[in-house]
């Protein structure tokens, strides 16, 4: 294994997740007072799951492939790049720091994400950002149906369309869309883009390094008619 | 002098038996509200239960322990499949996962004076881990539920198990529900969520959904926690024996059965009723799941739902558990349906408080409102006092006391030195229904109804 103040690799032809995140997961017990920034590289990810998971350190993550489930999941402070596409829920209940898919990502895509900005460049399944509580979001492409589903704190930017029941049951989360919605879901409705809109808009663009007009995104948010129990919602509720 | 005058039938005056006056009442009560019934605690129908079996201790044909003096092993150790550090536990009677939310602080930090001072484990709920807990509880469960509420890695990390809940007794299938009155501005901040409305809890979890993938997402948890710590899978009893069998091939150190007496902070009555099946067989059909998958003794099973008492906790032991879970009785401990509350060392009056919920001592149900008249569930200010954490710890770790020792003099009563080595053979039933459910023989026969 390399020294820690150069690129570290792991092939996952030769080695396994565990010895991959095993040594993440020590660069935070280790600590960093060198003050470098700690690269690691991954080779091979040929569809393994739970790569990178659960690192809490500033370091920079590259995979270069294709991954399965719960790349970066729970990350913290890391910046992980995978330069492929993933399986279901890249970067789940993420803290901070942030996960960039260069391809496309399949479903759940940063379910429950706390913080920090997950950027998929490509299209992203069904339920990306499902249950979100604080995370950014910026899709390149189209989402999949109910994305946004519960999404109670944070902001999802869609550059092209969304399948049906965008943003059901939605809290406090804000979606932004720059394509066609084929139909929102139960609680959703769509508002007047501010200044403000278009400037988190462009902000949360430029953070992503993808190109878009902000001021041609709609603003998608919760009516909060299912914040109270209503007797007469019937089935909606 | 009696009198002998016949019985004339008067059908002017004959009960309905299938609109008797519950069921007219609940038909009234729907059609003028348009809404339903949501309560807390469990199921209140009659159904077979742990109180249908005896025990068969030692007599002749089997020796028994000394009941004061010699020593009955009650040390309990799960996880032992594939975690590092296995939960190590001096009683095999653990607290199950109740939200900071549903319970207040206080409560919380009670159970985890009580659970420590007891050798035994307590666990988080669907609201996430508070540091009064974290602090309080020496061994701590986590659980990862499908709202994932102030869930992150920092308390995982912290955790000395993870518990990922796929279902619970009272509303298996069922999502949660805390309405804006439990929602105080720390509740709401844990969850992320508005002060004040109410709040749903998902019922699926948000990434991932069947059986394939949960075998990837425990790999995913086990991957972040550097596989130092078991994994619990908790199953609402249904289809007890596929879903054990499912928690197991992906990957449980614990599979958790909660049966349909377990209870909630707030669910619909018609969930609480009319959903699952008893703890009883379903203790049974798990044990029965653990065995044909070759796991007995690698994968632990902890049963609970309706464990009330040092003798629910032998038979199920006795049935093949390796522990059992408690919540209402934890609750019940702590002051539950109680006519009064402490204060400076006195009894305060608190039978006005449940006329004002619409309800009676012993009879109270009304966790969802939030104002518990003893405290315990609520987050309002002035009642959570009413519950202080050294009283509740006190009592709580009493409760626990004189469980084990009921379920150790049980178990050297049968002859047993370790609480662990009680065994069907011990028991048998009272009632065809139970005999059926737990397969064990209809007491005085080697009658097993469907064996």
């Amino acid at each position: 294994m390399a020294s820690m103040n150069q690129t570290t690799q792991f092939d996952l032809a030769r080695q396994t997740v565990r010895e991959a995140n095993q040594f993440l997961h020590d660069v935070l017990e280790g600590g960093l007072e060198d003050g470098n920034v700690h690269q690691v590289e991954i080779l091979h990810p040929d569809g393994n799951h739970s790569i990178a998971a659960g690192i809490d350190a500033d370091v920079v993550v590259d995979i270069r492939g294709h991954a399965g489930y719960f790349v970066a999941g729970m990350n913290c402070r890391a910046t992980v790049t995978v330069h492929g596409n993933v399986g279901w829920s890249v970067a789940e209940n993420i803290m901070s720091g942030s996960v960039r898919v260069k391809g496309n990502a399949s479903q759940c895509a940063a379910a429950s994400g706390h913080g920090g900005l997950v950027v998929i460049e490509g299209n992203a399944s069904s339920r990306c950002g499902i249950s979100m509580k604080g995370v950014d979001i910026v899709v390149g492409g189209s989402v999949g149906h109910v994305s946004g589903f519960m999404a109670q704190a944070g902001r999802m930017v869609i550059c092209g369309d969304a399948d049906a029941g965008l943003g059901d049951s939605l809290y406090e989360a804000i979606i932004y869309i720059g394509g066609e919605i084929r139909g929102l879901g139960a609680d959703a409705r769509e508002e007047p883009m501010s200044r403000g809109d278009v400037a988190t808009v462009a902000e949360l663009l430029e953070q992503a390094r993808l190109p878009g007009d902000p001021r041609q995104f709609k603003r998608i948010a919760s009516a909060r008619t299912l914040y109270h129990w209503n007797a007469d919602a019937g089935q909606e509720y | 002098m009696a009198d002998t005058s016949p019985i004339r039938p008067n059908i002017d005056v004959e009960e309905s038996a299938s609109y008797n006056r519950h069921t007219l009442a609940y038909i009234h009560q729907a059609a003028e509200r348009g809404v339903y019934d949501i309560r807390g605690l469990g199921a209140k129908r009659q159904v077979p239960t742990f109180d249908d079996l005896v025990f068969l201790t030692a007599s002749a044909s089997r020796y028994p322990l000394e009941g004061y003096r010699e020593k009955c092993v009650t040390k309990t150790v799960l996880g032992t499949r594939r975690a590092e550090q296995p939960v190590e536990l001096e009683i095999p009677i653990t607290i199950a996962g109740m939200s900071f939310g549903a319970l207040s602080a206080n409560v919380k930090e009670a159970i985890g004076r009580a659970a420590s001072e007891t050798g035994t484990s307590t666990t988080t709920g669907d609201g996430g881990m508070t540091p009064e807990e974290r602090q309080s509880s020496k061994t701590l469960v986590y659980q990862c539920l499908p709202s994932r509420y102030g869930f992150n890695p920092n308390d995982l990390r912290q955790a000395d198990a993870i518990e990922i809940v796929l279902g619970q007794g009272a509303k298996p299938g069922g999502g949660g529900m805390l309405l804006g009155q439990k929602i105080s501005s720390r509740v709401a901040a844990m969850r992320t969520l508005p002060a004040g409305i109410d709040q749903r809890s998902a019922c699926r979890h948000p990434d991932w959904t069947g059986p394939d993938d949960l075998v990837i997402k425990i790999g995913e948890l086990r991957e972040i926690t550097d596989w130092k710590i078991p994994i619990y899978v908790k199953l609402g009893a249904t289809r007890v024996k596929d879903d054990v069998k499912l928690a197991v091939k992906a990957g449980a150190d614990v599979v958790v059965v909660d049966g349909m007496q377990g209870g909630t902070a707030a669910t619909q009555q018609v969930f609480i009723e009319h959903t699952g099946i008893p703890t009883l067989p379903a203790v049974r059909l798990a044990v029965e799941a653990l065995e044909e998958m070759d796991v007995v003794g690698q994968v632990q099973l902890i049963v609970s739902g309706g464990i009330r008492c040092g003798a629910d906790v032998a038979k199920a032991l006795a049935l093949g558990a390796d522990a059992v879970a408690l919540g209402q009785g934890v609750l019940m401990a702590l002051g539950c349906n109680s006519p009064t509350w402490e204060h400076d060392g006195k009894k305060v009056d608190a039978t006005d408080d449940y006329e004002k919920l619409g309800t009676r001592v012993g009879f109270c149900h009304h966790c969802q409102s939030g104002l518990c008249p003893v405290g315990v569930t609520t987050q309002d200010e002035a009642l959570e006092k009413r519950m202080q954490p050294e009283w509740g710890a006190r009592r709580l770790t009493n409760y626990l006391k004189v469980l084990t020792m009921e379920l150790a003099t049980l178990a050297r009563a049968c002859g047993k030195s370790n609480v662990h080595h009680l065994e069907r053979e011990d028991l048998v039933a009272l009632t065809v229904e139970a005999a059926a459910m737990a397969k064990l023989p209809l007491a005085g026969t080697d009658w097993i109804p469907g064996a």
